[in-house]
């Protein structure tokens, strides 16, 4: 039972109504905790956009216009839900929960909270049985994120697709196209933090990120971080890689056909995305809750105990992300198709997997006891060469192009 | 419990593959196709293999079916066909022995080695509490120690087709369009 699901200590053990309830709460409360987060990001959005370009942003609804989403919210339920005539009924009918059923799931693995400090591995005791504060913590732990994520391609495709109309088709060709494109770089960069951690889990990634220096974002050389942020930001379709939606080229992109509540749909899924994403990346690179500590020192949150301590250090690292993707869409321009799939194949993925490949023979070497120096050497000369190659086998293959006149 | 699941998920499994050959509309047959393989998730996950459940998501329903959406998308043959029309006039009933004949032989494999087969999840690390990673650390080493020829060589595989899919779709015209 225990391993069908989870690795909860608190569901080891027969069915009891303790557990049980215990775990309808943990759903109830991650639940609504998406959906008012992603009411109050829609909300951060616009009012950081609007500093950023010198407006007010939404001011009118509820103190600092807080309340503007859910005002937003409630006339989209009340406006006429349109089915083009040319629709696919029941795939149009079935896509938005295609795209909104993940961003939910997702959000599952993310450890909210609990004490990680001297050894505890993050676990609480709730009317007196011991768990962790995530939802579900499964064997095969980040994979179930990709997984997801490479089931939240289908919302999107279908969506395009059975609206029946041309736009949306091609919004929603090249959006999936890049979806899958990116993956590849966010599974690689994935693995060098599986290398450092040595776990799937994501309690147990977080647990080995005790200190600052344990941080995975400097325990992998910070490249994997990068590759990652990029990456996310292109399976997201958010700016600068927005061509999902491209609105001067493709009108509305995948969504143009919908209206009404379908609309909303997609639009919760998208911000509860770019919640789940950043927790993801906090949760692999930054510690997620685990405490800024360097050496034996502890930034300690006085009057706190250390369980609550750990979902406040989360939500502040989460806001520091949630930051940067409101500032990207401020301020880079979006970027040319052609030029989006030459930084995912020919950058993101020969990088990811060269760094990938320069964290393996490190190991190897620690475990063999080489010189480090030596291996590092040996490393960087093996990769310089293997990415002559590649800039020469690109050379090569555009000159024969041009000399070919191939169509592609 | 096990029974549920492993009904729900033979529900699940049959569901998609009846959906795959009865409906006329290629997208609505590749979706039924995702629930099938959803189901086979399930099942791995109900006999212990978290890793393979997870591999089967994505990479079955997460790149090949997508791929499969992909083409029937852009070769435009996204259309409901008339499923009576019949172009090789031998192909069904020729089909229903096929697919007689596979069952029956996979019958009575079962029934064969009903003395060899073994117990659910035996021989498996079993993922508990202390020891998550247990199963995938068990496959790794599997894969990468004992097999890791067979390992590499589909590797291999998987290239000569990627590249030879290339050389053939490469239309080369010899009197240049850049000339």
């Amino acid at each position: 039972m225990s391993s069908l699901i989870a690795l909860d200590p608190l569901l080891d053990g027969g069915l009891l109504w303790t557990p049980l309830f215990i775990v309808l709460l943990k759903v109830l409360i991650v639940f609504v905790v998406g959906l008012v987060a992603t009411m109050l990001m829609v909300w951060f959005e616009r009012k950081v956009i609007a500093g950023m370009q010198n407006r007010v942003g939404p001011n009118k609804a509820g103190p600092w216009g807080l309340l503007q989403t859910l005002a937003d919210g409630t006339k989209l339920f009340f406006k006429e839900d349109l089915l083009p005539e040319r629709s696919d009924r029941l795939v149009f009918r079935l896509a938005p929960y295609l795209a909104l059923v993940p961003a939910f799931l997702a959000f599952a693995i993310i450890p909210l909270g609990g004490d990680f400090r001297d050894g505890k591995g993050g676990l609480v005791t709730l009317f007196g049985h011991e768990t962790r504060l995530q939802l579900a913590d499964p064997p095969v732990g980040v994979l179930f994120a990709l997984a997801i994520s490479s089931i939240a391609v289908y919302g999107i495709m279908l969506a395009g697709w059975s609206s029946g109309s041309k736009y949306p088709l091609l919004g929603s060709v090249r959006a999936s196209a890049q979806m899958v494109s990116y993956e590849a770089a966010l599974g690689l960069s994935l693995g060098a933090v599986l290398l450092v951690s040595g776990t799937l889990s994501t309690a147990g990634i977080v647990n080995m990120q005790s200190t600052l220096g344990n941080w995975n974002f400097v325990a992998t050389g910070f490249v994997p971080f990068f590759i990652f942020l990029i990456a996310a930001t292109a399976e997201l379709n958010r700016p600068p890689f927005d061509l999902v939606e491209a609105e001067q080229e493709l009108v509305g992109g995948f969504n143009t056909e919908y209206s009404s509540i379908r609309f909303a749909l997609f639009f919760l899924a998208e911000f509860m995305n770019t919640i789940t994403m950043s927790a993801l990346i906090v949760t692999l690179f930054f510690g997620g809750p685990q405490p800024i500590s360097i050496g034996n020192t502890t930034l300690d949150i006085p009057l706190l105990p250390n369980a609550l301590e750990g979902t406040v250090w989360l939500l502040l690292k989460v806001l520091v992300f949630l930051y940067i993707y409101v500032w990207f869409r401020a301020t880079l321009p979006r970027f040319r198709y052609d030029q989006l799939m030459d930084l995912g194949w020919r950058i993101l993925i020969p990088a990811s997997l060269g760094w990938f490949m320069l964290l393996a023979a490190q190991r190897v070497g620690r475990e063999a006891g080489w010189d480090q120096v030596v291996v590092t050497i040996v490393s960087a000369l093996v990769l310089i060469i293997g990415y002559a190659l590649l800039q020469a086998a690109h050379a090569v293959s555009r000159r024969n192009r041009e000399k070919d006149g191939a169509s592609f | 419990m096990e029974l549920v699941v492993f009904v729900l998920a033979a529900a699940m499994v049959l569901g998609g593959a009846l959906g795959v050959i009865t409906r006329s509309n290629p997208v609505h047959a590749a979706l039924s196709l995702v629930l099938t393989l959803f189901g086979i998730a399930v099942m791995f996950v109900s006999h212990n293999a978290h890793f393979l459940a997870a591999v089967q998501v994505i990479v079955y329903a997460g790149a090949i079916v997508v791929l499969f959406l992909f083409v029937i998308m852009l070769l435009g043959v996204d259309k409901a066909e008339d499923i009576n029309i019949e172009p090789i006039t031998v192909q069904r009933p020729l089909a229903a022995v096929i697919g007689v004949g596979i069952m029956g032989i996979i019958i009575a494999a079962i029934v064969v080695a009903d003395d060899v087969l073994v117990e659910r999840g035996a021989g498996l690390a079993s993922t508990t509490v202390d020891n998550p990673d247990g199963n995938i650390r068990q496959l790794a080493r599997s894969i990468f120690s004992d097999n890791v020829f067979a390992f590499e060589l589909t590797s291999v595989l998987l290239l000569v087709a990627v590249v030879g899919t290339i050389l053939m779709a490469r239309r080369v015209k010899s009197n240049g369009a850049g000339k």
